[in-house]
């Protein structure tokens, strides 16, 4: 299961037609405790660079973008108990909604795990 | 995923504490034309912590200045709204600088030490405030802007076990109570120390050497107490305590008894008036204001930030100039100007946030209560 990432620090993870979207540790770490994480409704259309989700830490709120374009077709509620879970869990349980994918020639834009290292390092 | 971040003309300064915040692994961001520690471990953790125990806070960059010279006094009272006839040697009280409309320039501290005035203003209005002082004191009142100190805050519950084992040569800090200043010897330099800070806690605010900032923080998060804390914490912890943040919850536009600050007008200057800004406070004691400035708690756990719109059904009725989540309450809280029809306790009100209207209920401030020590 390939994962990639955006240069706004989100991850996608593609399975076949559908895609599991968070944010990266890199990312969480620099937000810091988050408080809140509004989350985009289940049907909602999204489109590759476009607004998806806002992240509310303490101190800020954060706008989470969408890595490509798609159909929201599931959101993680735990995050509605326990928006911590980002702190805690950004690249696993902290998973922000899985989406469909629209048009796969997207990931072609996007960078793997080695790119994104050397994109952090370089920040 | 991106962040607001504020844009800044011109470059950076580092204040004397830099090294020593980037050794302890803050994260340093632009405040007030300077690069400052934003966190170390996270906030929620150095909030907790002061709450509980002591936090340093490293507020150098605010404005520390002194004012002497022949009729000082008269001189400050035509400036600001105080009453220095009851200000005596070694007490502190909030002030506020007004222009001649009474909107609020600056709010600051004004310390009586032995032959001068001593003020701290805020670092984000330091360089202005330098200047409206300047153009209206006379020419023989001394203004003299102590760059070369440094200002710490040590604050929490145990602020004062921690510092007691260090502050020499003043007088015991048990009879130092909240508002009260003296001068001490703190690990063997000169320090002026204030019971006051910008927590709601117990503690402290002291002014050293610049030259020895780095030896006095390094001794004081030294004792098992204390641990520096960064400004996000700062700003959540003053939020909780119910405390304006000039530049967001005052400013020219907003009047002290709008902000409900009519204890920076000091007595006899109500009557008596001769400050900038006197006619439209004077009215607005007497007659009231159309808006006041309120603590709201929000249900949920979405915040509210500044510029939020607040409604009552479908009017809008105000504007949140301050607002986050408060880790002790563990729920969103805000302050805002709302329209005095609005602003009784418990009054149930809507914030915009994000095409969503979230509930909130005028709620009174402080939010978590002050723990000053008046004495035991």
């Amino acid at each position: 299961m390939p994962r990639y990432f955006t240069d706004e620090h989100e991850w996608i993870d593609v399975e076949g037609s559908t895609a599991t979207v968070g944010i990266t540790d890199y990312a969480q770490e620099q937000l810091g405790d988050i408080v809140f994480v509004e989350l985009p409704q289940v049907g909602t259309t999204l489109e590759q660079g476009g607004d998806a989700a806002v992240v509310e830490s303490v101190k800020a709120a954060s706008d989470v973008y969408s890595p490509i374009d798609g159909k929201v077709i599931e959101v993680n509620e735990d995050l509605e108990e326990d928006p911590a879970l980002v702190n805690t869990d950004a690249d696993e349980g902290g998973w922000f909604f899985k989406m469909t994918v629209a048009d796969a020639s997207q990931f072609e834009g996007l960078m793997d795990a080695k790119a994104y290292k050397a994109f952090c390092d370089s920040l | 995923m991106s962040e607001d971040t504020e844009i800044e003309d011109l470059p950076l300064e580092a204040l004397p504490l830099d090294a020593w915040h980037r050794a302890q692994g803050a994260r340093m961001v632009p405040f007030a034309g300077y690069e400052m520690p934003i966190q170390y471990e996270g906030i929620v953790a150095e909030h907790n912590w002061t709450r509980e125990n002591a936090g340093l806070f490293d507020v150098s960059h605010m404005g520390q200045l002194l004012l002497s010279g022949p009729g000082v006094d008269a001189a400050v009272e035509a400036v600001l709204p105080i009453d220095l006839a009851t200000l005596k040697v070694g007490s502190q009280r909030y002030s506020l600088l007004l222009d001649e409309n009474g909107g609020v320039l600056d709010d600051l501290m004004v310390s009586r030490q032995a032959d001068a005035l001593y003020l701290v203003v805020n670092g984000a209005c330091k360089w202005d405030d330098i200047g409206h002082l300047r153009e209206h004191l006379p020419d023989e009142i001394t203004l003299n802007h102590l760059d070369n100190r440094a200002l710490l805050a040590l604050q929490g519950p145990k602020a004062s076990a921690a510092l007691a084992r260090h502050a020499q040569g003043g007088p015991d800090l048990a009879t130092l109570t909240f508002m009260k200043f003296a001068n001490y010897v703190l690990g063997g330099h000169d320090a002026w120390i204030a019971r006051a800070g910008y927590t709601g806690e117990d503690g402290f605010e002291i002014s050293i050497p610049a030259y020895a900032a780095e030896e006095i923080a390094t001794l004081l998060c030294g004792e098992p107490e204390v641990k520096p804390i960064g400004l996000g914490a700062r700003d959540s912890l003053r939020l909780e305590a119910g405390l304006p943040l000039y530049g967001h919850d005052l400013s020219p536009e907003t009047s002290p008894i709008e902000a409900g600050l009519i204890f920076g007008i000091n007595k006899r200057r109500r009557s008596a008036g001769g400050y900038p800004g006197a006619e439209r406070i004077n009215r607005e004691i007497a007659e009231g204001t159309q808006r006041k400035w309120v603590g709201l708690k929000l249900d949920g756990r979405m915040p509210a930030r500044e510029g939020a719109e607040v409604f009552a059904d479908d009017t809008m009725v105000g504007t949140v100039t301050s607002g986050g989540f408060s880790p002790t309450l563990g729920q969103p809280i805000a302050m805002a100007y709302v329209d005095a029809a609005y602003a009784a306790n418990g009054t149930e009100l809507e914030i915009a946030v994000r095409g969503k209207r979230l509930p909130a209920a005028v709620s009174p401030m402080p939010f978590v209560p002050h723990n000053y020590y008046r004495g035991s």
